[in-house]
């Protein structure tokens, strides 16, 4: 790793950030673009927690009873009724310790 | 009329609670490139000079590897265009700044910060300055992050791995979309990126994170069209 390759990333990576705020002009962006633009959170995450819920550290697909998928299911209906951020994180996290550390112990 | 001070850390406020997963991230990616035998120095200019979690962590990995510079850096300009989605969407708020103050912002775009603000905007229409209330999510995140990734390079991992706390950021990201849960076309959308990425999971250079919401937003553009 060199301060080169870092650079460049760097480089990389903010202009990732910075070119649609500061280099695009919104009045180039048609409706229809705008439209489809506020489904970005819904479009993006899923493809976070979907890995992070279904696939172990290797890689693999986790078995259907895979702490993870309680958690995760938990935090989902949670979230649902809740709406609120603080709720869903605890509620997915604590549901997965008590698997992990009372009935799986 | 709220004040400038008070919309940003209304900001800080909204991402508190994903600190429980950015903490223990940056500690672990602080941590990581350390055992990896990097000079600490370096690990923490990644953090400072790309600031993107799970960017850094497969940029060393992949270059402690033995893949190539070119390779390393492409991966992360991959898992990284996903800010161009956020950028597109919050170029909304910013665009009666100066060129300058954009620039500037644009440095503390990150996840978290894009959800919660887009979220409060929203819902706020007539915010004064919401450019503010980015930079409260921003910069709150952006110490956190400084601040973890240092401590896991001085302190080594030091949360027990035993606790699953890499669950947490899973659980984050799905906090950030509750809010859409009872709106059937956000469901479509998110079940379709969800889908995508389990079947891309394996594209090269970590694509699938930019692959699936690609494949999702063109099932949204289907999707708008069709209803009318």
């Amino acid at each position: 790793m060199s301060w080169f390759s870092i650079l460049i990333s760097g480089i990389v990576t903010y202009f990732s950030r910075m070119a649609m705020v500061a280099l695009i002009d919104r009045e180039m962006l048609g409706a229809k673009v705008k439209e489809v633009l506020n489904y970005v959170p819904a479009a993006v995450f899923p493809a976070i927690i979907f890995p992070g819920v279904f696939f172990n550290d290797f890689g693999s697909l986790v078995q259907i009873t895979d702490p993870k998928i309680y958690g995760a299911i938990i935090a989902l209906v949670v979230g649902f009724f809740s709406k609120n951020v603080i709720a869903t994180i605890f509620s997915g996290l604590l549901s997965y310790w008590f698997i992990i550390f009372i009935i799986l112990k | 009329m709220l004040s400038k001070s008070k919309i940003f850390f209304k900001g800080t406020a909204a991402v508190l609670p994903h600190m429980l997963s950015v903490i223990p991230f940056g500690i672990i990616t602080g941590a990581i490139g350390v055992e990896l035998g990097f000079d600490p120095i370096l690990v923490y200019a990644t953090s400072l000079i790309i600031f993107g979690g799970a960017s850094q962590i497969i940029f060393m990995q992949l270059l402690s590897g033995g893949a190539s510079t070119l390779v390393a850096i492409t991966s992360v300009g991959v898992i990284n265009s996903r800010h161009l989605l956020y950028g597109a969407v919050l170029s909304e708020y910013l665009e009666k700044l100066s060129f300058i103050k954009k620039l500037f912002i644009s440095y503390f775009i990150v996840d978290q910060g894009f959800a919660e603000s887009n979220k409060y905007i929203k819902q706020n229409k007539n915010l004064p300055n919401p450019h503010y209330y980015i930079l409260g999510t921003g910069v709150t995140l952006w110490l956190c992050w400084q601040l973890s990734t240092i401590s896991g390079i001085i302190l080594g991992s030091f949360i027990p791995e035993e606790l699953g706390l890499k669950f947490a950021i899973p659980l984050t990201f799905l906090a950030l979309i509750v809010n859409d849960l009872r709106k059937l076309d956000h469901v479509f959308v998110m079940l379709v990126s969800g889908f995508a990425s389990l079947i891309l999971f394996d594209t090269p250079f970590k694509s699938y994170i930019i692959l699936s919401p690609i494949v999702a937003l063109i099932a949204a553009f289907i999707m708008l069209r069709l209803k009318k």
